[in-house]
Parts: C-alpha cells; structure tokens; sequence
C-alpha cells in the first residue's frame, strides 16, 4: 500500500501515523470488500459453493459476502456454460450492478466456450461483457479461483481512481 | 418371439408394422393411426400392465420416405418388464397422438421432442418449444440437416447497442 | 404465454352486513411471479413463473433451457468414447455415476463382458459418488430450508472424498474414470486405506446430520407434509429415485435390474409411506448408510483380477503399453480418431443414479459414432411434475420443491 510511517506508539511500538495516498486507500477498501454476486450457471457453480463453505473459506480474502442481488455486489463470478438463452440475462445483471465492478469468466466454458463448440453455447463470455480476469479449468478448483481474486485484487490496487478514465466503450441494454 | 410382441400383434390386426428383439430390448412398430390404441392397450391391459413412462425420443432418417421416427419407451412396475413402441412420421405430415392423456410424465418428454425434432403431437396440452427460446427461429436442432454449430444464433447479441471490442 | 388473461375475483368486505351491496368490494388480482433464471435457491439456472392467490401457488410454469448446451447433438458428433468427458457435465455433482450409465449402455451396445474387479471397483467407487451427491442435496437443500450448520458439516465430510477423487483420477468434479469395458485404474493401497477410514469415520457423521436436522422445528415444518404426490400419479409422472420411493414405490435398477457387483451384495432399498419432502429426505440419508454397507462388502469380496475388458478392437489398451508398444500406440491411435466399430442397432440403458434412473438411448448404424443419443435426465423428468406437486402451497415451498427432486440443471437441459 505504499505506507510511510511517521512515528511509532510510546508503549507497544505500533505505528499510530501512516500516510499514503488517497487513491492508494481507496484500492485498498475496495479490494478488501469485494462483494459477490452468486451467479452459478453449471459446474463450476459447485466448485464456488466448495471455495465458500467449511474448508476452504472465501472470506479470507475478504470476497465471502455473497449476494443474491446485483444491486449488492461489486465482483460478477460467472461459473460456468453460457448459453446463449442465458446471454441477456447475464448482460441485464451485469448492467445492474453498480461501478465500480469487476467480472471474473470461472472456467473453461465462460472462457472460451471449452468443449460445447455447438448451436447454443456462446464462444466465451467476453463476448458481451468485459471480463477482468480468466480462471482456466474445467472446473478450476478452488485455490484457481482464489488466485484468480488475488489477481483481481492486484489489479484493482493499479487502477487510478481519481484521474479521468480513457472513454471506454459504453454499452448498454436495449428496452 | 416375444410374448409382449405376440400379445400386441394378436389384439391389433391391421397397423402391425413389425418387431424387433435385440440385446434383450423388445421393439415394437405401429401405424401411426393405431398408436394410441396400442398405447392404451399396453397401458390398461393387466398382462401388459405398463404404467410407468420412461421416455420419448425421436430418430430423423432423411433418406427415407417416413422421415421421423417417434420412440416411446415402458415400463411396468409391478410386471418388470420394458417394451419400446415405435412409430413412422413423414416429413410433409408430421404430428403424432400425444400419449400425454395416458402418462402424465409424456407432457414434457413430447414437448421436448417437438423442440428438438419438430414432431407435433395431437392434443398435447401445452405443445411449446421447452429447452429453445419461444421465438427461436432457426429449426430443429436435432434434425440431421441442422448444424452442428447452428445458423448464427449464438453469435448474435441483438440485446447490445453495439458489440463491445 | 398462457397467463395472458388475469383473472380477477370480486370480495364482498362483509357479505353478512345488511347494506352489503353498497359496501365497498375488495378485489383481489392473481399475481404473476418470476423466479430465476438468477435466484440463489433454484441450484442453477432454472425459472419458473410462479401464479399466485396471495401466498398460495395456484399454477407454476418451469422455463427450462437456460443450460441448454446441445449435448446429444453433439454426441452424434464425437466417436463412442470422446463422450465420455461430455457426461461426467450432464450432472455435475454426480459424474462418476453419469460415467457408470453411459459405459454400460455402449457395453450394452458392444455386448461387452466387465472383468469381476472393473465391476467391483465400478460399484465402490459409484457408491462413493453416492456419498457425494447424497451429501451435498443435504446441505444444500438444508441451508435453502433454513439449516445452516449441516451445509458446512456435509461439505467438510464431502471434501474428504473429493480429494480421494483427486487421488484416483486427478480431479474433484469431472472425473472421467469410468471407460468402456472397464476403468482407467486400479486402486492405490493408499486410496483403499483411506476409503476404509472414512468408512468408519463416516457412520457416526451421518447420525450427526440427524440429529441437526430432527431437532430443528422448521426442518421439520417445512418438510413435513410439502410435496406430496401420490404412488400412483409419481408412476404416472416418470418419477424415479428417491423421488419416487418417496411415495412408496418400490422401484431400484440396482435391485430388479442388477448391474455391477450390487447382485453380489446385501443391502436393503428404502421406501417411504407418505410421499412428502420429509420422506425423501430420510430415503436419501438411509442411503447414506446402505452405500456404506455396500462399499464395505465389495471391499471385502473384491479378489486381484483385470481391470479392463481385453477387447482391442473397442478397449483401450493400458497407459503403460500406449508409451512402450507400438501396436498399443496405434490401436490407441485408432479408437480415438475413428472409433469402434458399433453394430447396427438401438438398446435403451437404465442405471439407478442418485438422482433417478438416469437411461440412455442410443441409436447406432455401424462405424465409430452414435446416430443418435438420447439421455433420459431424471432431473428433467421429475421437473415436469413440478406444476402438478407445487398445486396449493405456500411461496416459500417452491424453494423446497426445487431441492426435493434433487434437480441439477446441466442434466435436465443437456
């Protein structure tokens, strides 16, 4: 985080001043409260389960506050097949949550579309929305999934926060 | 052959297409007109008895003349024993009596089977495509001449303004 | 859509009152509902448009197809064998059984003899399966409920045979192991101690999970007596499984149609009385033991022997001889970018699986690809029952429906 410390506690030597800067801060928090939506599609659904409950214990990285709404949540997981009977649902939840927001494509099929090269699935997720970070596997195991939000949250400590953003390309859905 | 067989084509004189055991599977062919009866046959009839539907499936034959093949498949739970029904379908004409007033569970096994093959059934309920969208538009997808990879469909996102990239 | 037109009934506030006609009417409006296709509770990506009469469901509506990946066409695409990767995702939490089913029917298909060991190692490790499954709609079907504290005890006792899993085949979920006319590999000694382990370390979990769950007033208010469906209509309707023993039907393929080691073993198939979400809950921990049973005893009967059908012309040859062997290189070679030869023909396959009868339908012309595959998915099955069982409840025993049929969606879309 880039602190600088500027004096020490009398008793216990803990530092009582840090300084840093605000845009620093504010990655900070933001990484540390990434809050998920439960956007389970197919295996990799389980698999996001397991990296939730007793053993491995999401909450340790501070992304363990899943959220059924979209409105809640900053970081989309998208587990596994999308169809493209799915797509503008996917694209309509995604839409809802409000910025900052970060989508992680979880496995094979959200990637690239793994095996199902067939009329309905559609050939990745990047497709219709961005996607920040690509956790391979079939289905990835849990501590892929773990690597891949340590990786969002290093991206997410580069990002600028108060400087204006190059013009993205703004999509929205038609209705 | 079959006793199951034997006992179907004795009650039915005419619409007997023909039978086939293989593997221990018996397989028996109907007219389409005589489909029902038969159905109704095998599902009242105590020495028949088949009160529990296993599952309806399609076959598409494009070189022949009856195009489709329907398949439904019984069991009976007190008798333990399987029988598959089948039935021809031509292209041009193809709807079949839906069995859905025998079983109830033949409701979403045909729904499937137009969804999939095209196949219209004769007084089903609610005959709806069921695992396609409402308004899908580009076939049948099981159909041999079909795509493997579809016509389009999955690459197209008409719900974006533009496409991102 | 069929809920065009509303329906709308008028209330007399108090039709006793002797100046009711000139008293106000209360109108009340029959509301419409979606749920899904993103909803925590409905275990993937099913909707289902709910009518409503106040809290009551009077009619629901599944949408299905969301998950709809095309798989049997793309089974008429692949040779016998390539489609083996494609069931362990038909019913993801399953895979091992989904495995087990589709192998038997191509056995069935090839008339192919299992060796003694490949049977008992298949029926271990499908039990295993059973475990997982088992275990996992109990705490998922619980936390739905509104029991937290076996959701993170079953996933604790599930974990330890996901990593057994990851021993024997290298992966937790889709495993793969199963191949036609045999199995990929033995058992390790290591993996055989550490299914013993848990054989006795699992039994007295199990009586864990009971005791949290019969000691919780709302387990029991809202499992008893929500769902029921009759002997005669869960028939009609196609039911199988637990579902369908649920409602008293004594129907199990291990049993009347025996398969695997299962005719060489003992074990009893519970069947339930009421036909309610309660009686399918306690078929399936019953379960539970009876698989533990059944792991035991094949344990114990399993002798040395081969793993895997020696058929070169539909089997393939071990992993050792494909790096050493030239003709196991190309046999090898040869079954996976032609395939075998099938026979002309169509045989229908039934395996019990957790979940119901999971069949599969396979039409072959001859050559090395199926015509046409049809998968008998219990879960699609039990979902066309749905409106006729939800009939009359409360809205929030939807969530319950959901989990008692044990649906997974990747198996009822396909």
């Amino acid at each position: 985080m880039g602190l600088i410390q500027l004096g020490r506690h009398d008793k216990d030597g803990a530092p009582d001043v840090i300084t840093t800067t605000v845009e620093k801060a504010v990655n900070w928090a933001r990484k540390g409260s990434l809050w998920p939506m439960t956007f389970g599609l197919a295996c990799c659904a389980i698999e996001m389960i397991a990296a939730v409950s007793s053993r491995y214990d999401m909450d340790r990285y501070g992304a363990g506050v899943f959220r059924a709404s979209p409105r809640q949540s900053d970081l989309m997981i998208v587990a596994g097949t999308v169809c493209r009977r799915m797509a503008p649902v996917i694209r309509k939840i995604y839409d809802q949550m409000p910025e900052p927001k970060y989508v992680i494509a979880m496995g094979s099929c959200a990637t690239s579309g793994n095996i199902y090269d067939s009329y309905s699935v559609v050939q990745g997720v990047d497709r219709f929305i961005p996607v920040d970070i690509y956790v391979p596997g079939c289905p990835p195991i849990p501590e892929a999934l773990f690597d891949g939000i340590l990786k969002l949250q290093e991206r997410i400590m580069q990002k600028r926060v108060f400087v204006t953003q190059p013009e993205q390309i703004k999509t929205r859905f038609k209705v | 052959m079959h006793q199951l067989v034997k006992r179907v084509q004795e009650t039915l004189s005419v619409g007997f297409v023909g039978a086939t055991e293989w593997r221990g599977d018996v397989a028996v062919t109907v007219t389409r007109e005589k489909l029902h009866e038969v159905a109704q046959f095998l599902h009242d009839d105590p020495g028949m008895d088949f009160d529990y539907i296993v599952h309806v499936s399609s076959v598409d034959w494009p070189d022949d003349e009856e195009r489709f093949e329907v398949v439904w498949e019984f069991y009976s739970i007190r008798k333990r024993h399987r029988i598959r029904l089948k039935t021809r379908v031509p292209e041009s004409d193809c709807i079949v009596d839906s069995l859905t007033d025998l079983w109830k569970g033949a409701d979403f096994m045909e729904r499937e089977v137009y969804d999939m093959m095209g196949i219209r059934f004769r007084n089903h309920p609610d005959l709806r495509r069921i695992l396609m969208p409402d308004d899908y538009t580009e076939g049948y997808p099981l159909r041999k001449d079909f795509p493997l990879r579809g016509k389009g469909w999955r690459d197209t996102f008409d719900f974006l303004d533009e496409v991102p990239r | 859509m069929a809920f065009e037109d509303q329906r709308t009934t008028v209330y007399k506030v108090n039709p006793e009152h002797p100046e009711s006609e000139t008293l106000p009417t209360l109108r009340t409006e029959e509301l419409l509902l979606n749920m899904g296709p993103q909803h925590p509770s409905t275990h993937g990506v099913l909707k289902v448009i709910l009518e409503l009469e106040g809290e009551r469901l009077v009619k629901s509506m599944p949408v299905l197809g969301f998950l709809h990946r095309g798989v049997e066409k793309l089974a008429e695409d692949g040779t016998y064998h390539q489609f083996i990767p494609h069931t362990d995702r038909l019913d993801y939490v399953c895979a091992m059984y989904n495995n087990f089913a589709y192998c038997r029917a191509v056995e069935k298909l090839m008339n192919l003899q299992v060796p003694e060991r490949a049977e008992y190692l298949r029926t271990i490790v499908a039990e295993v399966q059973r475990i997982i499954g088992h275990q996992f709609w109990l705490g998922t079907q619980a936390l739905d409920i509104g029991a937290m504290t076996v959701f993170f005890y079953c996933f604790r006792d599930r974990e330890i045979l996901l990593d057994w899993f990851d021993e024997l085949c290298g992966a937790r979920l889709t495993t793969s192991w199963y191949r036609i006319g045999g199995v990929e590999r033995d058992l390790t000694p290591s993996l055989l101690d550490k299914l013993k382990q848990f054989l006795d370390y699992f039994p007295p979990k199990i009586d864990e999970y009971i005791v949290f769950l019969e000691t919780n007033r709302i387990w029991l208010a809202r499992t008893k007596g929500v769902a029921v469906i009759s002997a005669e209509d869960a028939v009609s309707f196609g039911l199988s499984g637990p579902t369908l023993r649920g409602s008293g039907v004594d129907y199990d393929l291990r049993k009347y149609e025996p398969y695997g080691a299962y005719p060489k073993c003992e074990f009893s198939v519970p069947v339930g009385k009421n036909g309610d979400t309660y009686d399918r809950y306690w078929i399936r921990v019953m379960e539970l033991y009876e698989s533990v049973k059944i792991i035991r005893q094949c344990l114990e009967q399993m002798q040395e022997g081969p793993i895997m059908a020696d058929v070169p012309s539909v089997t393939l040859p071990p992993k050792e001889r494909v790096f050493t062997n030239l003709e196991s290189m190309i046999q090898q070679f040869k079954l996976f970018s032609q395939g075998f030869n099938a026979p002309p023909g169509e045989i229908y396959c039934g395996t019990e699986a957790h979940k119901g009868e999971l069949g599969f339908y396979i039409v072959s012309t001859g050559g090395g690809k199926p015509y046409r595959m049809k998968i008998r998915a219990p879960s699609f099955i039990h979902m066309g029952a749905f409106d006729y069982m939800s009939r009359g409840y409360m809205i929030a025993d939807a969530i319950t429906l959901f989990g008692t049929y044990d649906i997974v969606m990747g198996e009822c879309d396909r």
